[in-house]
């Protein structure tokens, strides 16, 4: 049986670029097989990174059904801030095993995203992923990933419309 | 220069309400307004509840100026704006925090939590007609609160903020009275994001429900999917109206008065919070109708509420509590800053379910205010044809005696009327 000390490091880097490949392809239904189905998605508000869900205002705080929604609208062309689909690029690094735990891994990642629509300004937002990786078999899924931005307030980032 | 157009075609007579686009596009427009407009409103400053402690502080940016919104050792919610006497720095750089007194790095003077200035390093070498007394941290002219809602003012001639709110007190009333101890809290999680429209459009936006069905069909199908019913409810009984209105509450504020059938925490129950929800929902509208009686129970739970404070605060009183201040950087880009606001005794549970529910339809990740954000950019994007284009129309429920619908216009004319008064008074 595989358990989370047999996964190296370069297995999860190859994981969570695969993932970066998915989201900024826009193939989200894809993507979602990449989650358990208790996954929960998480970006704290600029001023509060720390905090938890429940107890402080996200930007984002999904749980799977809300994930699958949230790509349910994606795929709409009726969620305008979307339609047409803005440009990412994601650039993941630093990536880090922080913690093993029988069949859980933790992982701690930054990141450099950019986003371009129309003919706007780059807006680019810089951070580190918090992941929860869950080791099923012979695969890695995503039991939870929190984006925690290092931008003191998103301002000029505008809105958080795709998945970051 | 040939003769510039008004502002506004103001004519209800012949069914006309017309605005003209430059006052959303023109640049020269903005440095008037920030002196008609921002310098001569009351302008939300801050909630009681982000500072509960003697030196609480908290830094932020209002009209254009650092300002610092603190409490002093007696207790009292003070403003100073953030500059020391001497020579201008800020005197207090974190973004919030606990302070018995503020410190200019620069040369080193201090002040207390009350402002007076406290120490000068090397006081010796001031002049004799130096005193200290007549450099304390400058406040606002006037700086008033109703009901924890901090206000400024940059005009000392200026109404008293409970004869500005006038109507919209009720209103406030009716988000407090939430609280069974009648005290509302920030929550922490502050939202900051641009939006690179002119700020009106947000006003606008902010209480037009016309929009609601093509601009939010997302999130209308996401409720639906949740097995929300997202049609209004026909004959609601005798408490409450039957159909949502608009409303002029005086001063330009206005407000838009739906009855609920979206959810709401206070205490409305929806499939989306889940069975487990089901029996505190029910014990909180019980304490409500014991405190408040049935009638005004179901005033506070049944209906939703988007307030517009003139000129640039917004309280949306519905899926969840929203604060929401918002400044124009140009004249096609604002800052937006957005708070929830919620009773400071309710559960985990509860304060859980609202947070939740505020995340549903609002905020940058939402799934209803990014397409909000669309709409206005692209409403910028157009209104560059400015010169060519000249007028918006905002007529509906122009022709209509008495009551106005929430779908209606009247409330974004309001509005535009005290904008337009201001911006036109001779000085």
């Amino acid at each position: 049986m595989i358990t989370s000390d047999s996964i190296t490091r370069a297995e999860v880097e190859d994981f969570l670029y695969e993932e970066a490949a998915l989201l900024d392809r826009w193939r989200l239904e894809d993507w979602l097989e990449l989650l358990t189905h208790d996954a929960e998605y998480e970006v704290p508000s600029t001023d509060a990174p720390l905090s938890k869900t429940g107890d402080a205002l996200f930007l984002i705080a999904d749980d799977y059904s809300r994930i699958k929604a949230r790509v349910k609208r994606l795929n709409d062309p009726e969620a305008h801030a979307e339609s047409p689909r803005s440009r990412t690029r994601r650039m993941i690094s630093n990536v880090r095993i922080t913690k093993r735990q029988g069949t859980e891994i933790h992982v701690a990642a930054n990141f450099s995203v950019y986003r371009f629509r129309y003919g706007y300004d780059v807006r680019h937002f810089v951070g580190h992923y918090h992941y929860t990786l869950w080791v099923e078999g012979p695969e890695l899924k995503i039991r939870k990933r929190r984006a925690i931005l290092d931008n003191t307030e998103l301002g000029a980032q505008g809105a958080v419309s795709f998945i970051l | 220069m040939s003769e510039q157009q008004p502002f506004i075609i103001d004519d209800p007579e012949n069914l006309i309400f017309r605005l003209n686009r430059r006052t959303l596009s023109d640049p020269s427009i903005l440095d008037e307004e920030r002196i008609k407009i921002f310098d001569r409103s009351w302008i939300y400053c801050g909630h009681a509840s982000e500072i509960p402690n003697v030196g609480d502080f908290e830094t932020r940016n209002v009209c254009g100026r650092p300002v610092i919104f603190c409490r002093d050792e007696d207790n009292n919610v003070r403003v100073f704006l953030n500059s020391c006497a001497h020579r201008g720095a800020q005197v207090c750089r974190e973004r919030s925090g606990n302070a018995r007194r503020f410190y200019c790095f620069y040369h080193g003077w201090t002040y207390g939590c009350d402002g007076q200035l406290k120490t000068v390093p090397a006081e010796e070498s001031y002049p004799s007609n130096f005193k200290k007394r007549r450099f304390s941290l400058r406040e606002p002219p006037r700086v008033e609160g109703y009901k924890d809602f901090w206000f400024i003012s940059f005009d000392p001639e200026i109404i008293s903020l409970g004869e500005y709110l006038g109507d919209a007190k009720d209103y406030i009333d009716l988000v407090v009275e939430q609280s069974p101890s009648g005290c509302m809290e920030i929550i922490e999680g502050t939202q900051e994001y641009d939006i690179k429209a002119n700020w009106k459009l947000l006003v606008e936006n902010s209480f037009d429900d016309y929009h609601l069905v093509s601009t939010h069909k997302t999130w209308l199908d996401y409720m639906k999917d949740s097995g929300v019913e997202i049609r209004p409810p026909k004959g609601q009984g005798l408490l409450l109206p039957t159909h949502g209105v608009g409303k002029n509450l005086g001063n330009g504020c206005a407000v838009i008065d739906n009855i609920n059938f979206r959810g709401r925490p206070i205490a409305k129950w929806i499939s989306i919070y889940g069975e487990s929800a089901k029996e505190e929902i029910e014990k909180i509208r019980q304490e409500l109708v014991e405190r408040l009686g049935e009638e005004r129970a179901a005033r506070v739970a049944d209906t939703n509420r988007n307030l517009v404070i003139f000129p640039n605060l917004v309280i949306n009183d519905g899926s969840s509590v929203t604060i929401r201040a918002f400044w124009p950087l140009a004249a096609d880009k604002m800052k937006v800053t957005a708070w929830a606001l919620g009773p400071s005794e309710e559960s985990k549970n509860a304060r859980a379910r609202r947070l939740d529910s505020f995340l549903t339809f609002y905020g940058p990740g939402g799934f209803a205010t990014p397409d909000d954000v669309e709409a206005l950019e692209s409403v910028q994007l157009g209104l560059q044809t400015w010169r060519e284009l000249e007028w918006s129309e905002m007529t509906r429920g122009i022709d209509k005696e008495g009551e106005q619908l929430n779908t209606d216009e009247l409330h974004l004319r309001t509005f535009w009327r005290q904008w337009n008064k201001l911006m036109t008074l001779e000085a």
